[in-house]
């Protein structure tokens, strides 16, 4: 899995994730749960060739059929190009500011990490909240990779072992099984 | 080398021309700016392995694009706003080799015989641009046929008490009927609806080659991992076999170039970045409701009426929360539909006349759940409450809802046009939707909205809640202001008068001899049906019109 963040960010991070989703006897939490690794995937996700942001197909293997997930697509040189404005942003470059600037995810990530201050982990749970709270736009962002991470397919570094989905009873991807007429209409 | 078609676009309406184009013996060059992920590039007569049951892929990354970060479209409700209130992702249809095909569960239904009679049959609504259609539907119904044969369809003829005549049965039975479906149809029987086996283009049975759906339920949105979807990919593959097809995929046109009143063929720009001159004989544009008028904008062609009377639907959505599972991952989104909003009863006319209106029009009612856990997850509040409510599961578990796809009528005011201040990544200028719906909507939509959480009380709701898309409301850009309809239509208008319309009835420009428009910007009206059967029967009809 590649790694772009900080030690330090990395820790705070992984609280931050763990307050938003909390593990509870219903499931297991963002921590447990792989989202730092789905997070630290997405921000370094050009360190690898090809980068990780679309998991080939048609099947995982957990249902029958390869483990073609495993890898990834190659992008095209205008798919690089929208990813790499949405991770690294447009660092002032012509070529990606036809529209004007773009503020990347890694800047967003290092920015709202280093807002959330080097003692985050040591903070209560109000405090932690708070501290949340005073920047909503990356708590918003944060919360839907927590999502994404939890309950994406486990090759982009979430969903650690399935159990996200096994916790809610979902069966994730099903090709090349699929479900049968009679599961469809009485299961 | 001079072709004998280039087709700018390869959805449904694309590729319903180049079969038929292709089959006739001419040669034809499909332009697609999109990649292709559809075709083995291999062996382009076979599927690619590209699509699967992939949330991530497929909802929150792009897979089938556009992505709004290279090219973005704006939109505004009025002129009001200014120039933009809103720049990213409006109305996207997939940008990719099959367009809009790929990403549609492959609901297929026709028009009814009166969809094309509107002005003749219900009167004018004033504020709106109601007219007749160039075409009857028994002129259209031939092409319906055809193109349900090669596409595939599965459903039963006769369920439906509204469906216009049939010269011959659908290709293949009904899929499996989902489990939520039976009881929301048997729930709207009793309260004297007809709902019936939505028409599909997805294999019941092994058809043409390709398998019969495996059930997978990631199926609306997604690509089809095994093709068991068979639009546009059958009509794609089919052209492609016959040797005088060329795709090229990842290669946008930015003008079409014309000498008099005739086309003589596209600018391409290459992903490379690298341009050059395609000559045709003939050039077919089937790229869209949005992006059609757009290249006819950037090519200058100049008709006022280029963009105008942009139509979606309005969609009227009525969730209900169930007591049971409805078990809405298991099947093919939407196994049931019913028309009876379309057509409409004394109540649905006391509700016009209580609004001042002549008339009237709902639309197609889907019987469908929410069934994936990432959309599910994202509705929760965040912190401890949010593992017990993903396992609770109101919402993947337990909701059953009714989309009506709503009629939405034609007015000058929503259109697409040229935004003088945005661009997509190449440098061209994007399209920018006006768009706001007008009173028939939101009247429709006070009235059935209620009609259908009857329905979900029936089949034993312990909650329902009546939303739209767009948000109602006349005033002011709020974030659901943007339609979430991908059902574009109406752009480039069809007819017999120049004046009145942009393109013949067989969906040539009436200022170019040899510029044929294949997709539902050619649409007179919106129905309350999906556009693809229609577009891709027009486009049939068109392209045997040439030939």
């Amino acid at each position: 899995m590649p790694s772009w963040l900080t030690e330090e960010e990395r820790r705070v991070l992984e609280a931050a994730c763990e307050r938003t989703v909390p593990g509870t006897e219903d499931g297991p939490g963002a921590v447990a749960g792989g989202v730092p690794d789905y997070i630290d995937g997405l921000l370094g996700a050009f360190t690898v060739d090809p980068p990780r942001i679309w998991a080939r197909g048609p099947t995982s293997g957990r249902a029958g059929g390869e483990a073609a997930f495993a890898s990834f697509h190659p992008l095209s040189p205008l798919d690089e190009l929208a990813w790499r404005m949405r991770i690294e942003g447009s660092q002032g470059l012509p070529e990606r500011e036809f529209n004007g600037p773009v503020v990347g995810l890694q800047e967003r990530y290092r920015t709202g990490l280093a807002a959330l201050g080097s003692d985050f982990c040591e903070l209560d749970r109000v405090g932690q909240k708070d501290r949340l709270a005073a920047d909503p736009d990356f708590a918003e962002l944060l919360f839907h990779h927590c999502c994404e991470g939890l309950y994406g397919a486990p090759e982009y570094g979430g969903n650690r072992d399935g159990a996200a989905w096994r916790a809610i009873d979902f069966a994730g991807d099903v090709q090349p099984r699929g479900w049968t007429d009679a599961e469809v209409a009485e299961p | 080398m001079t072709v004998d078609a280039v087709i700018v676009g390869s959805g449904p309406g694309g590729s319903a021309a180049a079969d038929v184009l292709t089959a006739a013996g001419w040669s034809v060059v499909i332009v697609e700016k999109g990649r292709n992920h559809l075709l083995d590039p291999d062996d382009p007569t076979r599927p690619s392995t590209d699509y699967s049951n992939d949330e991530i892929k497929f909802l929150s990354r792009y897979f089938l694009g556009p992505d709004p970060l290279v090219e973005p479209r704006t939109f505004r409700t009025g002129e009001d706003d200014g120039d933009r209130v809103h720049v990213g992702e409006v109305n996207s249809v997939p940008t990719t080799v099959g367009g809009g095909g790929t990403h549609a569960d492959g609901k297929v239904p026709r028009f009814m015989p009166g969809d094309f009679r509107m002005l003749s049959e219900l009167g004018p609504l004033p504020g709106a641009e109601v007219a007749d259609w160039p075409l009857t539907y028994d002129e259209l119904e031939p092409y319906y046929a055809e193109v349900e044969r090669a596409i595939g369809v599965a459903g039963l003829a006769g369920a439906n008490p509204f469906a216009g005549p049939r010269s011959s049965p659908f290709p293949m039975p009904p899929g499996a009927p989902m489990f939520g479906a039976l009881q929301s149809t048997a729930a709207a029987e009793r309260l004297g609806y007809h709902p019936y086996p939505a028409p599909t283009a997805a294999n019941s049975v092994p058809y043409d080659g390709r398998p019969a759906c495996n059930n997978c339920g990631f199926c609306a949105y997604f690509g089809c991992p095994i093709h068991a979807k068979g639009d546009p990919v059958a009509l794609l593959t089919r052209a492609m076999a016959t040797g005088r097809a060329e795709l090229l995929s990842e290669t946008f046109v930015p003008r079409i170039r014309f000498e008099g009143r005739r086309a003589t063929g596209v600018d391409l720009l290459a992903a490379d970045g690298t341009e050059r001159f395609l000559a045709a004989r003939n050039v077919i544009v089937a790229a869209g409701a949005i992006e059609t008028p757009r290249l006819l904008l950037l090519s200058e062609v100049d008709h006022p009426l280029v963009g105008r009377y942009l139509m979606v639907h309005f969609q009227t959505i009525v969730a209900g929360g169930m007591p049971f599972r409805t078990w809405s991952e298991r099947g093919r989104s939407v196994t049931h539909v019913h028309d009876d909003m379309i057509v409409g009863d004394e109540a649905s006319r006391q509700a016009a006349r209580d609004a001042g209106l002549p008339w009237i029009r709902g639309g197609l009612v889907e019987h469908a759940g929410a069934a994936m856990p990432i959309m599910e997850a994202k509705h929760y509040p965040r912190g401890t409450v949010h593992n017990r409510l993903m396992a609770d599961s109101p919402i993947r578990k337990k909701l059953w809802a009714f989309t009506m796809q709503g009629e939405d009528l034609a007015y000058p005011t929503n259109r697409v046009d040229l935004d003088p201040g945005f661009r997509d990544a190449r440098g061209y200028p994007v399209a920018r939707v006006t768009y706001r719906p007008g009173p028939h909507e939101l009247a429709a939509h006070e009235h059935f909205g209620p009609r259908l959480a009857a329905i979900l009380d029936e089949m034993g709701a312990e909650w329902t809640t009546v939303t739209s898309s767009p948000g109602r409301g006349n005033a002011g850009f709020t974030p659901e202001s943007v339609p979430e309809s991908r059902h574009n239509m109406g752009t480039v208008r069809m007819g017999t008068d120049p004046d009145t319309s942009v393109t013949d009835p067989w969906g040539r420009l009436h200022a170019y001899d040899n510029v044929v428009v294949a997709d539902s910007s050619v649409f007179v009206t919106s129905t309350g049906y999906g556009p693809t059967l229609t577009l891709a029967a027009l486009s049939a009809r068109a392209a045997r019109h040439l030939v």
